[in-house]
Parts: structure tokens; sequence; C-alpha cells
């Protein structure tokens, strides 16, 4: 019936982004701030994606227009203006970054000492312009080699949607469809570039997939995508992240990551994020929106998910799993840890559909100053999801009387036969325990940092051994200064 | 060593410790006996320096230092230990790391090289010995999960390797049984040397058939009512503390 309004809209289209001229836009290979479809076509031009993904783009894009910031996570911040963000910059500006170290907020080189961060990259980190490529892209291309023989795919999005255009088709979206939510639908209408993965049917992948190790990593930029695939029978271990606090003039970051795992297939996805927290007033921090969820799409497949969220000044973020096949396991332990005026607001949710699925949530929630931390975490047993079964442990620790822990389980049983589990604590770290370890002759910050990480341990054991051992670094270094 | 005048004590303002004098010289044990409630335990935690009870008069010296001017991990430092009465939980931290955290941080303040784990596993399996534990110990959380004679002879097992100038043993016969009482007593007793000075706070004669004390000091309502050698102790097996409170009680009121 609509058919000369569709024509209408088409031409509207068609003028706008004609208005914004694209075609200069590539030669200066970055676009206005602002967002409208003209800027998405554009964006899509720049990087030659096909024109099912132009659409797709903008499909999303039209349905963000409809949708409101959600404001239902315990965390405040000032309004983000979406119309001030450049969606396109390639490669990334050097010139608004601090031209030299002197420039760069003290304590974050503090900190940088403290971890042991090369000279040369404490500078990347920060995002001074380094000469000096680093040596890991001759690494890279010998690991593409060796995963190559394999039949693993592991290169940048951008390169994925040109080179295997029926993957990234195939799956884009199946997790986290377009229209999810205000950040991941932002998300799905201009994200920038990230990684993409596949698995063989039957093929173990020999070593941990780090983005460390793919060329380009370092321009992801603040709407990352990362899709992962592992076929049947296959198996993958994914690091993300790195435990140095890295600058970026972005403030908004607002990540997707999907999984789908085949029949038999089993991900295993860890996270260290320590993002820029911002200064003592928690000015210039960044706002981490990420929207990562695991599809157990096949029979006896497996997704763990663990992370170690220390950095950003918010962080908005719920690792879940869709268990879909029958036998299937997710998986999901996690470390929050805020200090200053960190806010998160982070858990997981476990959607049981198929029989005999199971889960088990493991999560440690740590405050200290003024940081406010919250478990937010969803278990749902559908009516077919025979024989359920999830364990949910849930613990706080607040270090000093200013900061916050809260907990927010929400239970959705569906099916009798379920058997779903919660225990919670929150507890003061022990004056007891510390007094203990004092009369040792141990200093109350050595104290501190051995209790909170014992009580981290259950899933620090679920990280690679060298990222366990950063991580154990990481909240150290974190933790100084926020006992008195 | 250790000498403490005119200590005065209290727990949110209540007064525990009422003017406490003793000496203890290098290679003594003295055993401080008394009534519940007479501050014994008190005593033992403001040696340590637990900062939930307030001095409010006196001076606690070791070696001629100021005591009472320094935090309780410096005290530990400067070579003063604790056996605790009810020894802490630490969950997820091994008794391995606990312990060579510990035995680092004393190394460090003597100036001394940090050991790394196979010679500290060296050094920790004679002492392991001592108090009959296996190695297995120390790959378990902190106390979690031990009984409660396994708790106290985890005690004494630190004291071994910690190897302090002055050990307080806080009621450590207290919840044993027989056998676990001669085990972790014959580990205080092989830690017995003419260098170090040992505190024994004990509600019973019973520890002190197998730990002699070089003295006996009664406390009653916060202040020593009476000191002796080793044979005061079973005076007061028969008599029980009574006519000593009943003494103190006269003595307070006249």
């Amino acid at each position: 019936m609509s058919s000369s309004t569709d024509t209408q809209t088409l031409h509207d289209v068609a003028n706008q982004e004609y208005k914004y001229g694209f075609i200069t836009d590539v030669a200066s290979d970055s676009l206005p701030p602002g967002l409208d479809e003209g800027v998405i076509r554009a964006l899509s031009a720049i990087k030659k994606e096909p024109e099912w993904l132009t659409e797709w783009r903008l499909k999303a894009y039209r349905h963000w227009l409809t949708m409101e910031e959600p404001h239902w996570p315990k965390v405040e911040y000032t309004p983000v203006d979406y119309q001030s963000i450049s969606y396109y910059s390639a490669p990334k500006s050097q010139e608004d970054g601090p031209k030299s170290l002197d420039e760069v907020d003290p304590e974050l080189l503090e900190t940088y000492k403290k971890l042991g961060i090369p000279l040369s990259e404490q500078k990347m980190l920060s995002g001074i312009a380094v000469d000096a490529v680093f040596d890991s892209v001759s690494v890279a291309t010998t690991f593409k080699d060796k995963l190559g023989e394999l039949g693993i795919i592991f290169c940048s999005f951008s390169e994925a949607v040109l080179e295997h255009p029926e993957l990234v088709r195939k799956y884009l979206g199946s997790v986290v469809p377009y229209s999810d939510n205000f950040f991941a639908t932002l998300n799905s209408a201009v994200f920038s570039d990230g990684s993409f993965v596949y698995i063989p049917p039957g093929v173990r992948c020999p070593m941990e997939l780090s983005t460390y190790f793919r060329i380009n990593a370092a321009n992801t930029g603040q709407f990352e995508r990362t899709l992962i695939v592992a076929d049947k029978g296959s198996y993958v271990s994914y690091l993300e992240g790195c435990t140095a606090p890295m600058r970026d003039e972005n403030q908004l970051h607002a990540a997707i990551v999907e999984i789908v795992a085949l029949e038999d297939a089993e991900v295993k996805y860890s996270t260290i994020q320590n993002w820029y927290p911002g200064d003592k007033e928690g000015k210039g921090g960044i706002f981490n929106f990420v929207t990562k969820r695991g599809m157990c799409k096949g029979d006896r497949s497996k997704i763990s998910w663990t992370q170690v969220e220390t950095g950003s000044a918010i962080t908005w973020k719920y690792p879940s799993c869709i268990l879909k096949g029958d036998d299937s396991v997710g998986e999901f332990y996690s470390v929050a840890l805020t200090s200053g005026r960190q806010q998160a607001d982070t858990g997981t949710k476990m959607i049981h559909i198929g029989k005999n699925t199971r889960s088990t949530i493991i999560s440690k929630g740590i405050s200290a100053l003024n940081g406010q931390n919250s478990y937010r975490g969803l278990v749902r047993v559908q009516k077919g999801a025979e024989n359920a079964r999830n364990f949910t442990q849930c613990d706080s620790m607040l270090l000093g009387d200013q900061c916050g822990a809260h907990t927010f389980p929400y239970i959705d049983v569906r099916n009798p036969t379920a058997r779903v589990e919660h225990e919670a604590t929150t507890s003061k770290i022990g004056e007891d325990q510390l007094f203990y370890c004092l009369q040792r002759g141990i200093e109350m910050e050595d104290a501190v940092s051995m209790i909170v990480n014992g009580f981290c341990k259950e899933v620090f054991r679920e990280l690679p051994m060298e990222f366990a051992v950063e991580a154990r670094k990481l909240l150290s270094v974190s933790l100084e200064g926020s006992v008195g | 060593m250790l000498e403490i005048k005119n200590l005065h004590a209290s727990v949110e303002g209540q007064p525990i410790l009422k003017g406490i004098d003793l000496k203890v010289a290098a290679g003594e044990v003295h055993s401080i006996m008394g009534p519940n409630g007479s501050g014994k335990s008190t005593l033992a935690q403001v040696l340590a320096g637990h900062d939930a009870y307030e001095v409010t008069q006196g001076s606690i010296t070791l070696d001629g230092k100021d005591l009472l001017d320094m935090e309780a991990d410096e005290r530990a430092r400067e070579g003063m230990f604790m056996a605790f009465q009810y020894p802490v939980e630490i969950p997820g931290v091994s008794t391995m790391e606990f312990l060579k955290t510990a035995y680092n941080a004393l190394r460090e303040h003597r100036g001394e090289k940090e050991v790394d784990a196979l010679d500290f596993l060296n050094l920790v399996k004679e002492k392991l010995a001592l108090v009959e534990m296996d190695l297995a110990f120390l790959s378990r959380s902190v106390n979690q999960g031990f009984s409660g004679g396994e708790k106290k002879r985890h005690e004494i097992f630190q004291m071994a390797v910690l190897e302090p100038a002055i050990a307080i043993l806080d009621e450590t016969d207290s919840g044993l049984d027989i056998d676990a009482l001669r085990i972790v007593s014959g580990g205080i007793n092989k830690l017995r040397n003419p260098k170090r000075a040992m505190v024994v706070i004990t509600h019973y004669q019973r520890l002190l058939d197998f730990v002699q004390p070089d003295f006996v000091h009664v406390l009653v309502d916060g202040r020593i009512a009476k000191s002796g050698g080793k044979e005061l102790a079973l005076e007061l097996e028969d008599k029980g503390y009574a006519w000593l409170e009943n003494a103190a009680a006269a003595a307070a009121t006249s």
C-alpha cells in the first residue's frame, strides 16, 4: 500500500547521503561528528562493505532512533551526546592525544611502572604516537600461518566481512540481534572493527587467541565488535584486554561480543578490563557499556566467561549464555573491583532452554573508597528445560565504609524439575583477618591484597596461567591506598 | 627483654588492665594464670598491638624499644609473636603463601634477601615435623577447615618458622585433647632456647605439666595478685582461684 512512501523514503536517503558527500570523506579518512543515515552509509562505503551489511547497519540505526537510553542500571553519569561523536576516523588520530609522557596523568604513569610496562608500550597505551612498530606483527604472522594450516580463521572483523562474508552473514546478529538493547543497537549501526574467529569442526585451537597478537588490534575504536564461531567438536580459548590501564580519548565504549558454540564445541572467553577509570574525582574515565552473549547452540556445547574488571569509570556488562542445546553448559566467573569514584553494574544471564542444561555463576565484587559495585543476574529456566541446574554464588567484600555493594538476583523458573541454588554473602574485610596478618609481620597493604586475592581465588583459577598472574598483580596495584 | 610497667588498658572505655608490672628476660618462660575475665587475653592482645584496646597508662618495651609506639606489624617484625587463642581463617590464601609472605617480611626488615618458594619449602619441612604436620598442610587455606588441634599445631608451627624473640601463647591448650596437647607442648618445648622468652597464658594448670614455667603469675581483676615459681600453679590446682579473688577484693575495698 505504501510503495509511494517507500520510494519517497529511499529518495530522501539518497539525497541525504549525497548531501554529506562521502567521497571526499574517504579522502580525509574521518567523518565529522554526528550521526545519521548518511554517516552510516559513508562509514560502510569507506570499509567497502557489501550492501547487505550496509542495510543491516541502517536497520539497526532506524531501530535505535526509536529506543531510549536505559536508566535501570545502578550507575550515574552525565548524559552522552551522541551527535558530538565522530563515528569514523582511521588511522586513529594522534593529534588530539598527548605529545609526550609529560602530558599524561602522573598517577597513570605510576601505575604503568608498578605493572612493569616498558616505556615504548607506556607511550602507545597513553595514546602517544610511537614510531617503532611492535614486534608482535612478525609474531602475529607466524601465528597466522600456524592457525591457517588448521583452517582456523583469526582476523579483524573488517577483513572477515570481505574475505569470509558467508560466515559473517550467517552468524552476525544471531546471538545479539541488532534490536537487542540501546547500546548494542548503536554498535550494530556504527561498529568500527573487532575480531573474528572461526574454528573448524573437530579442531582444538592449539594456543590462546589474544587480541594482542592480532595485527591492527590497536585500532578497533570505541565500537568494537567480536564474533567467535566454534564449529562442531572444536575448542578455543580467547583472551581479551590487558592489565595496563589503557587511555582513550573516546569516553563511550559500546562493544559487542557474540559467541556461537555448535555441537560438542567449547569456548572459553577471558577478559581483563582495565580501561582508564578517570582521575581521583572520576574525571575522564571510560564508560564501558558492553553486550556480551554466547549461544550454546548445539547439544553438549559449553561457553565459559571469566572476567576481571578493574578499570573504567562505569562498567555495564552482563556476559550471558543461552543454553539452547541439550546438556549444554554455561559458566560465568567474575571479579569486579571498584575504587575511587568507579561504578560497576555487572553480572550475567543464564537462559536455560535445552534439557539437562547446567550453569554456574561465581561473582566476586570488591568495593573500596567510594566505589559502587552491583551484581545483577538473571537465571531463567524455560518450560522445556527439563532437569536444568544452576548454582550461583555471589560474594561482596567492602573495604572501608564509604563504598557500596548491591545484589540484584532475578530467578525465573518455568519448569518444576529445575534446581536453582543461590548463595550470597556481603562482608567487610575482616578486622580479625587483618590483625592476624599484621601480627605475623605482614604490612597492611600486603595483607589487604593477600586477603582480597584469596577472596577471588575461585575466579582466578579459571584464568589461563599468565593471565592469572597478571590479574593478581593488577588487583594489588588497584587496591593500593584504598585502606587507611 | 620484655618490660611492662604500670600497664592500664581499656576496651570501649571499660578498664580491663589496672596496673600490670612484669619483667621477662631472655630464655625465661612465664605463665600467666587467672580466672575468666581477669584480663589474660586482653594482656596478650595489648602486647600484640590490637587496636581495639586502648592503653591509658604505663609502658611496654622490648629490648628497650617502645612497643606502644609501633603498629602490630612493626612489633611482629621486632620479634613479637602471638599464638592466637582463636586462629583466624583466611579463605583462598594457602598456608604456604601466608607464611612465606610473613617470613619474607621479617627478612626484609632485617635487611636480608627474600627466599623463593623452593628454599622456603626446604626450610619449613623440618619445622613441620616439630608439630607432626605433613606437607599437605601448606596447600590448604589458612586455618580453613582445620580441626581445633590442627589450628593450634599450626600456630606453633608458625612460631617455629618465624623464630620470634618473644612468644605470647594465648590459651594454646584450650580445646585440645590429650594427644594434641602432647604434640603442641612438645613443639613448644623444642622451641625453648636461651635467647627466646615465652609468656604462656592459660586457665588450667594442665598445660604446665608439659611446659614447665620458670615463673607463674596470677592475674585477678586486671592486676597481678600473686607471683611465684611453678609450685604456685599446683597450689592453684588445689585451691582454685577463689582465695586470691577474695583477697584481691578485700584489698580493693580496704
